[in-house]
């Protein structure tokens, strides 16, 4: 068959998900921010909660979410989203609330408003990506940054005796009793990209009960941060990412 | 017996060149443009369109929501 | 002997003054657009060399809290941080006002409020010099207006913070941190050994010796007598500080008619828009604050006496103006020109304002 004839509507099997409009990301080339937004967007428009959804963004590179998704968004000061989003749930609890947060905004400055939020058990969702380095501010070593792994604050690499080890903050939260969902996901392949959707889905509906907070880490890549290709960044998170931060779920009930 | 055959459309303008789709792509349909786009990124394109399935790893892969996939199941 | 001269960012200057005047620790975390100190020092390791400290907080509330424990050893501690991160360390500072500690920070202005830009602005001033914390008390503050200072100004903010025990702050902005200028760095100052610290700073924790009673770092104190007295010897301080701390820059003030008031970055522009002025037959002088707390009242009071007009130029909505006024307490006109949200002035623009204090003055 020739082109014209398969590229038809009536032949469409995949497009962008209308919940997110034709604004050019600003992400760098192959950063998995890009594929995380789009499943969002696929999953607010398959449930068709669109004008029921409030987004609350964060500090670092995705602090301009709100211009790549149709829905509302508050823009939270650094790693406070998780307060913003308590707010924002208790005060209007027939709306789906989510946080969108990297690793310098949830797991450093933002611990305590994690830990709490969770431990508070507020039935919202949390998007943690995880790409173990600070990518808006020039590549420095977020809490996630692996052990020996080179920074633009540990260019010699991470050394546990004067930085510490890799938080495990996605297990901290996983200990405390508010917590209903904790997973781990990745968007690296199609496989994975489905996998990731099908957990920000089950977040997304287990927020429409009242049991607790759902907590979806995405190990990531920053091919910026982490100076390699998108293609070798992906090799590079497969190798020594998911060692540190294996992919599955971690509680869910 | 039953064919598919699939096709996709790049927004050559909104594509970074990151390849990842060229990766994803379990028939080897894809490659990297000789061509840049308006922000000098070599866009993706159908180096072998006949060997398109319509699977969308592409799509499903892609950063910034690039690709449109059709698909044809003719016998 | 030839000094080495150097060409380095602003930012990069803090770090390796730092480095060379025996600073023990810099607790710091990144924002733009000063995240090249912290950057810089991780890079040279000086805890392999002097052993000065340095560590990558959690949030710039961490690291103002770890500067106050720094601080409260007798230790020449540091941090860096720009508006929003100032923001979060207010309450840190009100503390160590309380309770008397000496420390430096580095505050590189950008466009706010909130998130705001990652441009220069000027408009923390307020912030720095009225302070942003609650409670009297005040902080020295230091406006460098080059790379060169930027340097120099690390080494005097730890003399001035150990000398009164107080908190000194170099104020600078993105366009300060960020730029490229020559500088020759200060000469290499070895950190206090910890028996110096006991005896020049015996109020330090540094254990409980049987020849002394406990020292206690505290800003509380309940009795309302006491807690007056305390007020009282602060004020004091800032009073002894105001008398002989000023520090100022005046270029082509004597004959002046109208003055430029302007600091950091806004005093560059100035720069050349009093030459300009000048070749128009304008008697313009700029009279640049180094020390904005404690500020130059009295010089600016005595150089009323024969100005017509003021106009300061900042970076904001108009801060230091209402110093400015004070100390003129309305014998002449004051104006401002100012700004905003990280736009920097052509110095056709300042002119233009210049000459339209001087119309309407005239008027």
């Amino acid at each position: 068959m020739t082109t014209q004839e398969i590229v038809k509507p009536e032949n469409l099997v995949y497009t962008k998900p209308s919940v997110m409009n034709d604004t050019t990301m600003h992400y760098c080339p192959g950063c998995s921010h890009g594929v995380v937004h789009k499943l969002i967007a696929e999953v607010i428009e398959e449930m068709g909660i669109q004008e029921e959804t409030i987004g609350i963004a964060p500090v670092g590179c995705a602090v301009f979410a709100y211009n790549y998704l149709d829905i509302d968004w508050q823009e939270a000061a650094h790693g406070r989203a998780p307060a913003l989003a308590t707010a924002v749930k208790r005060l209007m609890p027939e709306k789906f609330v989510f946080t969108y947060q990297g690793d310098g905004d949830l797991a450093a400055i933002g611990t305590a408003e994690t830990i709490h939020a969770c431990n508070r058990g507020e039935n919202i969702v949390i998007i943690f990506i995880n790409n173990g380095i600070y990518g808006m501010t020039g590549g420095q070593m977020a809490p996630t940054t692996l052990e020996g792994m080179k920074t633009a604050t540990t260019p010699y690499g991470r050394n546990v005796e004067l930085n510490g080890y890799p938080l495990p903050i996605t297990n901290l939260v996983a200990l405390l009793k508010g917590t209903r969902y904790v997973t781990r996901q990745s968007v690296h392949t199609a496989a994975a990209v489905r996998k990731a959707k099908q957990a920000i889905r089950k977040a997304f509906e287990n927020s429409k009960e009242t049991r607790g907070t759902s907590f979806v880490e995405i190990v990531s890549t920053c091919s910026s941060g982490w100076k390699m290709t998108p293609v070798n960044s992906n090799k590079w998170m497969e190798e020594n990412m998911f060692k540190e931060y294996p992919i599955g779920d971690l509680k869910n009930e | 017996m039953a064919k598919i055959e699939g096709r996709i459309v790049v927004n050559n303008e909104r594509c970074k060149g990151c390849e990842l789709c060229v990766v994803a792509c379990p028939t080897n349909a894809l490659a990297l443009s000789k061509h840049v786009n308006n922000k000098g990124y070599n866009y993706a394109y159908m180096l072998h369109e006949e060997a398109c399935i319509g699977c969308a790893n592409c799509g499903s892969v892609c950063p910034d929501a690039c690709i449109t996939v059709y698909k044809v199941k003719n016998s | 002997m030839k000094e080495e001269v150097k060409l380095m960012k602003g930012n990069e200057a803090i770090a390796h003054a730092a480095m060379r005047c025996g600073c023990d620790g810099y607790f710091g975390y990144p924002i733009t657009p000063q995240t090249e100190i912290m950057e810089t020092l991780m890079e040279n390791e000086p805890w392999k060399t002097t052993g000065m400290v340095v560590l990558q907080a959690e949030s710039e509330v961490a690291a103002i809290n770890m500067v106050y424990g720094g601080a409260g050893c007798g230790k020449k501690v540091m941090t860096s941080s720009s508006s929003p991160g100032m923001s979060l360390k207010q309450e840190g500072i009100s503390y160590m006002a309380g309770a008397n500690l000496p420390a430096v920070i580095v505050s590189v202005m950008r466009g706010g409020p909130g998130l705001g830009t990652i441009q220069p602005s000027q408009a923390d001033y307020f912030q720095t010099v009225k302070g942003g914390g609650h409670g009297d008390y005040k902080m020295i503050t230091l406006a460098p207006a080059s790379v060169q200072e930027m340097a120099d100004f690390t080494v005097l903010a730890f003399e001035l913070a150990f000398k009164y025990n107080i908190v000194c702050v170099i104020l600078a902005d993105g366009i300060i941190g960020q730029m490229m200028e020559k500088v020759v760095l200060p000469p290499f100052q070895p950190r206090l050994t910890n028996e110096e610290i006991k005896q020049k700073y015996p109020w330090a924790t540094t254990g409980k010796t049987p020849d002394r009673k406990r020292n206690v770092i505290t800003s509380l104190e309940l009795d309302s007598a006491l807690m007056e007295q305390r007020n009282i010897d602060l004020q004091k301080k800032y009073h002894l500080i105001e008398e002989n701390e000023v520090r100022i820059e005046e270029i082509n003030c004597k004959d002046a008619e109208y003055l430029l008031i302007a600091f950091g970055a806004s005093a560059r522009i100035c720069q050349k828009v009093i030459e300009l002025a000048r070749e128009e037959g304008i008697k313009l002088g700029l009279l640049r604050p180094i020390t904005l707390f404690p500020f130059p009242t009295k010089i600016i009071k005595n150089h009323t006496e024969k100005l017509k007009g003021i106009l300061t130029v900042e970076l904001n909505a108009g801060q230091m103006v209402e110093d400015v006024r004070l100390a003129v307490n309305g014998k002449i006109p004051v104006e401002h020109f100012g700004r905003m949200g990280g736009i920097v002035p052509t110095v056709e623009e300042v002119l233009d304002a210049t000459k339209n204090l001087i119309a309407n003055i005239q008027k």
